[in-house]
């Protein structure tokens, strides 16, 4: 069942056209990546969820129930354009956020001493924002982000800012709180997290949407019969009338070859038949990337 | 907890522990009531400045040892000498300047000259021009052969001080003060300038920082925008009253123990000293009756204006400065937090700075004009017109306005506060997310009309 969903939304800002019926249906603990050129309408779309500016026409679900101001308390937002008071504490300053989601302080207090301790902050509690690296602010702003528990999470480029180390730190967390039963919309334009993350995504362009799907099926559907054989020593192989030869190379006493197939031969009838030229390590489909997808789908759109 | 209060609660804790409030809440009234103490002793200290002038006539006397030396200045007749000549060498003999008197001033009474190479300060030219009057109209008055002429006119001099009454409603006289009046004038309206415009203005900064720090969008992801800018202002304003009310006692308590210690000679002190020496004198009604009566002029015009300070209506000046300071700094504060959404910087505030100056700085002059005629019309608008009423009107208050017009005024500011701070939330509520535009106007005007 879907926890959340927006149907047919559209915002338009004096002239310009932000939205344009975009729908989306994000699934119970499923990480729905909202990818898109910038200036697509992906903020726009967030802000939406997130009820701070309204749409012009469309519906918004939660859980089956109309989207109501309340909900903001069941919701946890990193937004892009995120940042925090410079001159205030950093402990201060997360239970002054924390608050304003509604929890007392007790409770805010006990739930920042472990998200602090976990992601190793704690000794920066009274530390004030601008002694602190990039980094380690982006680390305070996912504390106050998650500290409410939200069922549903929103991120927008979470990692831009973090060194590798961090970026692995905070994707392990995203994928525990999924585990915990978070749902989690995440915005970005880096498609190799998406791969690695991503369950389904929607894909806007120009306040559309233009693709949308689980990542499995986008990158199948993209896949244009494919595949990638690996054999053992130097293997040489010809096309024949089912399928044409892409690409042969060779690497590391390996050859590696790409072809795609020109007819709907199954896959075992390929198998038997290259098998006799040597011996074959591996077959795979050839999935493109969802970067190559990413820019082929909107390049597409902006020849026609 | 509610999240507004939440939201006020930060406002007015970070702002109180700042280093910069501290030390302002002390200083402030020290400086003023350094001012309060020095300014008295400066002024009367103010002989320095000591003038010789030279007197000169044409081929006559009538004007000789007429005018009398004064604390700061002395007249030195000078018989035989021509103007022209002590023009060029007075100032080398230590003259200020030179009054040349011509002998057709009985008949033209602008035939007389004070030349000196500064501009002369106007008590001197209103003391010279006194004794030049009074010696004319002595010799006209010689023309008529009147006898015992000087010890008539010594006779008629007189003083007149007007003494004003006011009727209230009920028919009932009570003595006033115009100088009370417009003292107290001068200080609702200059206070509630000042703290309209220094609080409304940290309104905006708050705003810009939130801003510019990229704070705003996590914030109004938990509470709607128009949360976050009421609790910004009431935080604020709770600041300014805090502030306020410390200043107040402060400069009272720094001002007594200024006076009691650098100036013990004079004000009070002097008063409650005179009352034993009286006590000695008599029995007990006659020093009853002195002290009543004539224990010394400073107490019976202390305690005249005390009287007449009394009489001020004070319940309703201390209500309506409340209500007008309320509604007067939510009104600005909410343009000002509008100005603050709708740009990326400090700098770039001058723009939308000076239309909202302009009706402020105007208040306060009308303010100032009130005290020398408050009844003039111009008054009367611009203490109904909501942007000027809450100088304007704090202004009138001492001199008496009818109930209706405050009524009205109240009224009229209640309206335009509720839109003013409706249509501030609108821009505000747009203005806080636009990043790297140039805003102007216009564009305002546009955000007025987005819907959600």
């Amino acid at each position: 069942m879907a926890l959340f969903e927006a149907k047919n939304v559209t915002k338009q800002y004096g002239n310009q056209l932000a939205l344009d019926n975009v729908s989306i249906s994000v699934p119970e603990q499923c990480i729905y990546g909202l990818l898109g050129p910038n200036g697509a309408g992906k903020t726009t779309l967030i802000r939406i969820i997130n009820q701070i500016t309204g749409p012009d026409s469309g519906e918004l679900f939660l859980n089956g129930k109309k989207l109501m101001p309340d909900d903001v308390q069941v919701i946890g937002y990193l937004p892009e354009e995120r940042g925090l008071y410079k001159k205030m504490k950093i402990g201060e300053q997360a239970l002054y956020f924390a608050q304003l989601k509604g929890l007392s302080k007790v409770e805010a207090m006990k739930r920042l001493k472990y998200w602090f301790k976990k992601l190793d902050i704690i000794d920066w509690w009274d530390k004030k924002v601008e002694e602190l690296s990039k980094g380690m602010q982006q680390k305070v702003q996912f504390v106050i982000t998650v500290l409410h528990e939200p069922k549903l999470l929103i991120f927008d480029e979470p990692f831009t800012g973090f060194d590798p180390l961090n970026t692995n730190i905070v994707k392990n967390e995203i994928l525990f709180l999924r585990e915990r039963g978070a749902t989690i919309i995440f915005s970005t334009h880096n498609m190799e997290s998406v791969e690695e993350l991503c369950d389904n995504i929607t894909l806007i362009d120009k306040a559309k949407t233009i693709l949308e799907g689980s990542v499995d099926e986008i990158r199948s559907k993209w896949a244009a019969n494919e595949y990638d054989l690996v054999f053992d020593g130097d293997v040489r192989i010809e096309g024949n009338g089912h399928y044409n030869i892409l690409n042969q190379q060779k690497d590391n006493n390996k050859s590696i070859i790409r072809l795609k197939t020109t007819s709907d031969i199954p896959t075992n009838d390929i198998i038997q038949t290259v098998m006799k030229s040597g011996n074959l390590i591996s077959f795979n489909p050839a999935l493109p990337s969802m970067n190559e997808i990413f820019i082929r789908v909107i390049e597409n759109r902006n020849k026609n | 907890m509610n999240k507004i209060s939440v939201i006020i609660k930060r406002e007015y804790v970070t702002r109180v522990r700042k280093k910069s409030f501290i030390i302002m809440t002390i200083l402030a009234p020290l400086l003023m009531a350094g001012l309060f103490v020095l300014l008295p002793i400066l002024m009367m200290n103010q002989e320095g400045d000591f003038k010789r002038i030279a007197v000169v006539e044409d081929n006559s006397d009538l004007f000789k040892g007429v005018i009398k030396a004064t604390k700061d200045a002395e007249f030195v007749y000078l018989e035989n000498t021509k103007v022209e000549d002590l023009k060029k060498t007075f100032e080398k003999d230590g003259y200020y300047g030179i009054l040349y008197i011509s002998p057709e001033l009985v008949s033209t009474p602008n035939a007389v000259y004070l030349i000196s190479t500064k501009q002369p300060p106007i008590g001197l030219l209103q003391h010279i021009e006194n004794s030049l009057k009074k010696e004319i109209e002595r010799q006209k008055l010689l023309t008529y052969k009147i006898e015992n002429l000087d010890e008539i006119i010594k006779n008629i001099e007189t003083n007149v001080t007007v003494q004003t009454k006011k009727l209230d409603e009920s028919g009932v006289e009570k003595g006033t003060s115009t100088g009370i009046a417009m003292a107290l004038a001068y200080i609702n309206a200059f206070v509630m300038y000042m703290l309209v415009f220094i609080f409304g203005a940290q309104v905006m900064r708050g705003v810009i920082e939130e801003k510019t720090s990229r704070v705003v969008e996590v914030i109004i992801s938990s509470v709607k925008p128009i949360q976050l800018m009421m609790g910004k202002i009431i935080g604020i304003a709770l600041v300014g009253l805090t502030q306020f009310l410390i200043w107040i006692f402060l400069t009272m308590a720094a001002v007594t123990v200024l006076k009691t210690t650098v100036l013990p000679k004079t004000g009070p002190t002097e008063i409650t000293q005179s009352i034993p020496q009286n006590m000695m004198a008599g029995d007990q009604q006659a020093a009853v009756t002195a002290q009543t009566k004539s224990v010394s002029p400073e107490l019976a015009e202390f305690s005249k204006m005390f009287d007449n300070a009394m009489n001020q209506p004070w319940g309703l000046i201390i209500i309506c400065f409340i209500f007008y300071f309320i509604t007067g700094y939510l009104l600005y504060a909410s343009v000002f937090a509008a100005i603050g959404s709708a740009v990326d910087n400090d700098t770039e505030t001058q723009q939308f700075m000076m239309p909202v100056m302009i009706p402020i700085i105007l208040g306060l002059m009308v303010a100032m004009g009130t005290m020398q005629n408050p009844e003039s019309s111009l008054s009367f608008w611009c203490s109904m017109i909501p942007l000027t009423s809450p100088i304007v009107m704090m202004a009138r208050i001492p001199f008496g306005v009818p109930y209706w017009q405050i009524a009205v005024s109240m009224a009229i500011m209640l309206i335009t506060f509720g839109g003013f701070v409706w249509m501030a939330a609108k821009v505000y509520r747009t203005g806080i997310l636009m990043y790297g535009k140039k805003t102007s106007w216009k564009e305002m005007w546009k955000w007025l009309r987005y819907s959600g």
